[in-house]
């Protein structure tokens, strides 16, 4: 345990003197602003469960690229955009709803999980090393994890940009768009490609299993806060960001595990939020 | 052959990872059975990370693991089952409560392993990923009760269970009790999901209570037949995991995962199958 103290530049010193923390808090930032901007595009497509699976298939991904001896962060990279071409193919029969799609979904979701334990068994890595993946971690990030996710975040976010307004419409309502000749089908196939992408590098950060806190919470808050796609974005991008370097600092100061720093944060904000909007929904 | 599975069985691990492996298969290919008909899946999901995060809570409080599993689970999932957790458009809100509650699960297991000894630390692994081929003795004879008396329990309320869920309406106007069937019913699930956790890990649950039943389901719309076929395939994937587990020595949840995707495979090509030849289908099914 490190004694804070009230000077905030000190503070602010001493979290950033190690490489690690700083190569964490760039990481962290890139992940967080891909994840916020994809994040608000998943609530608002409710495609939540997408997030959930892509992160799942990463699991082993990133498994094998240790066991490669390749950064981690190819194979998260590869496993989540095949499984996200996977989806794409499948369609929209992928839907959490239903029933023999939801067996089928558990049933590749339980066997990655295996693969990926199996993997890291073949590895024959610590349970460190598991945990990492799959609760995230402020300590693995090497110099060229940053550069990868550097790389993946500007080209994700250019996508981003370039897809952004159709995307809007598309996924606002889906009929319209196609009846004015958006290609509806060829947008979804490529948000669910750049999802992957921002699933990949948010899995160094908070783990597999934690990802919804800076994927889908954020994007989620700010859509009950805003309806209005630019505002939502930044707000969602905002709150992604605040997450990360509250978690981040909690975590380093604290020696607790960032994965439940970063989950509470998420979890309380939502809760604040949705309990401050009933509540005006009864003044009103 | 015999000799080798003599072999096998004179080991104490083994045998008790047969016994109480094959109840709890049994209990989960059953309850799963309805859990994939009641399209359910997802409770599951959530109850085998609360079952995560109650473990380890439990052990952290200084109770035993198997207070912590139980408890935890009944909980939610009597929870869920008041409030409805079904549901498409609040998977955002589950999503992110049960992101924490696997947060505070990692949380109490920092706490637990810089509380204790190094040797604690792969205490969330196994609570994750199963420990089938490690049980302590108490955790047999539990595991051994509780999955036959889940048998038991799911088999008497079988009948109306079935009616209610594939007819809520009707199996309500006919003065089948939903309420509180549903209420037993997420009882017997959340046991079901603590004992699955022991044996494959709360992260392969799937494995135990999902996918036999999807294939029983892809192969057979009997009620009846599916249910006893779900309850074999759990069984046949939990049992063969074990041996080939005992023979190649990685992780026995990886075999039973990987044998029971590959069953479901096979299940979803047997129906496309039948469904390429419908005229068979209409002669056969009936």
């Amino acid at each position: 345990m490190i004694n804070l103290s009230w000077d905030f530049l000190a503070d602010l010193q001493l979290l950033l003197q190690f490489h690690f923390m700083q190569n964490a808090y760039i990481a962290g930032t890139l992940v967080a602003i891909l994840a916020g901007a994809a994040g608000y595009f998943v609530v608002l497509r409710g495609q939540s469960f997408a997030a959930h699976m892509l992160s799942q298939v990463g699991f082993p991904g990133a498994a094998a690229g240790v066991l490669l001896h390749v950064s981690p962060v190819f194979g998260l990279i590869v496993f989540c955009v095949a499984a996200a071409l996977g989806i794409g193919y499948l369609g929209r029969g992928l839907d959490a709803g239903h029933r023999a799609e939801s067996a089928a979904v558990g049933s590749i979701l339980a066997f990655s999980l295996g693969l990926g334990l199996l993997f890291f068994r073949l590895y024959a890595g610590s349970a460190q090393g598991i945990y990492g993946f799959l609760f995230g971690t402020i300590l693995g990030i090497s110099e060229r994890d940053v550069q990868v996710t550097l790389a993946v975040a500007v080209v994700s976010l250019l996508a981003l940009a370039f897809i952004g307004r159709p995307l809007v419409f598309a996924s606002v309502d889906p009929d319209v768009a196609e009846a004015r000749g958006v290609a509806v089908r060829t947008l979804s196939i490529a948000f669910l490609v750049i999802l992957a992408f921002s699933v990949a590098i948010t899995v160094q950060i908070v783990g597999t299993l934690l990802i919804f806190a800076l994927l889908v919470t954020p994007g989620a808050a700010a859509l009950q806060l805003t309806a209005r796609p630019v505002r939502g974005l930044a707000l969602s991008v905002a709150l992604s960001i605040a997450f990360t370097w509250v978690g981040l600092a909690f975590a380093y100061f604290s020696n607790y595990p960032v994965g439940f720093f970063i989950t509470t944060l998420a979890f309380g904000t939502y809760v604040a939020i949705r309990g401050a909007k009933s509540m005006t929904a009864v003044m009103a | 052959m015999i000799q080798s599975l003599q072999a096998m069985l004179a080991l104490d691990f083994m045998r008790n990872a047969f016994v109480a492996g094959g109840c709890i298969a049994f209990a989960a290919g059953l309850v799963g059975y309805f859990v994939v008909l009641r399209n359910q899946v997802f409770t599951t999901d959530a109850l085998g990370h609360v079952a995560f995060t109650g473990s380890l809570g439990g052990l952290l409080a200084g109770l035993n693991l198997l207070v912590g599993v139980f408890g935890s689970c009944i909980a939610v999932a009597l929870a869920i089952g008041t409030l409805g957790g079904r549901g498409r458009g609040r998977d955002v809100a589950i999503g992110t409560v049960f992101a924490w509650v696997l947060g505070v699960g990692v949380l109490f297991l920092s706490l637990y392993t810089t509380s204790l000894s190094a040797a604690s630390g792969n205490v969330g692994v196994s609570v994750l990923f199963g420990t089938i081929l490690s049980l302590q003795p108490t955790q047999v004879v539990v595991a051994s009760l509780a999955g036959a008396a889940t048998v038991v329990a799911t088999l008497a309320v079988a009948r109306p269970l079935l009616f209610m869920s594939l007819d809520p309406d009707v199996a309500l106007a006919r003065g089948v009790p939903t309420r509180l069937l549903t209420a037993v019913f997420m009882v017997l699930v959340a046991v079901t999901v603590a004992e699955a956790v022991q044996a494959v890990g709360a992260l392969l649950i799937f494995a135990l209570m999902v996918t036999p039943a999807a294939v029983a389901q892809n192969v057979s719309s009997r009620p009846w037949l599916g249910m006893a076929l779900s309850a074999l395939i759990a069984l046949a994937v939990v049992w063969t995991g074990l041996v080939l587990a005992f023979y190649i020595s990685y992780p026995a949840s990886f075999f039973m995962t990987t044998l029971a995707f590959v069953l479901y495979l096979a299940s979803r090509f047997i129906l496309k199958l039948r469904a390429t030849r419908p005229s068979q289908e209409a002669s056969g099914s009936s």
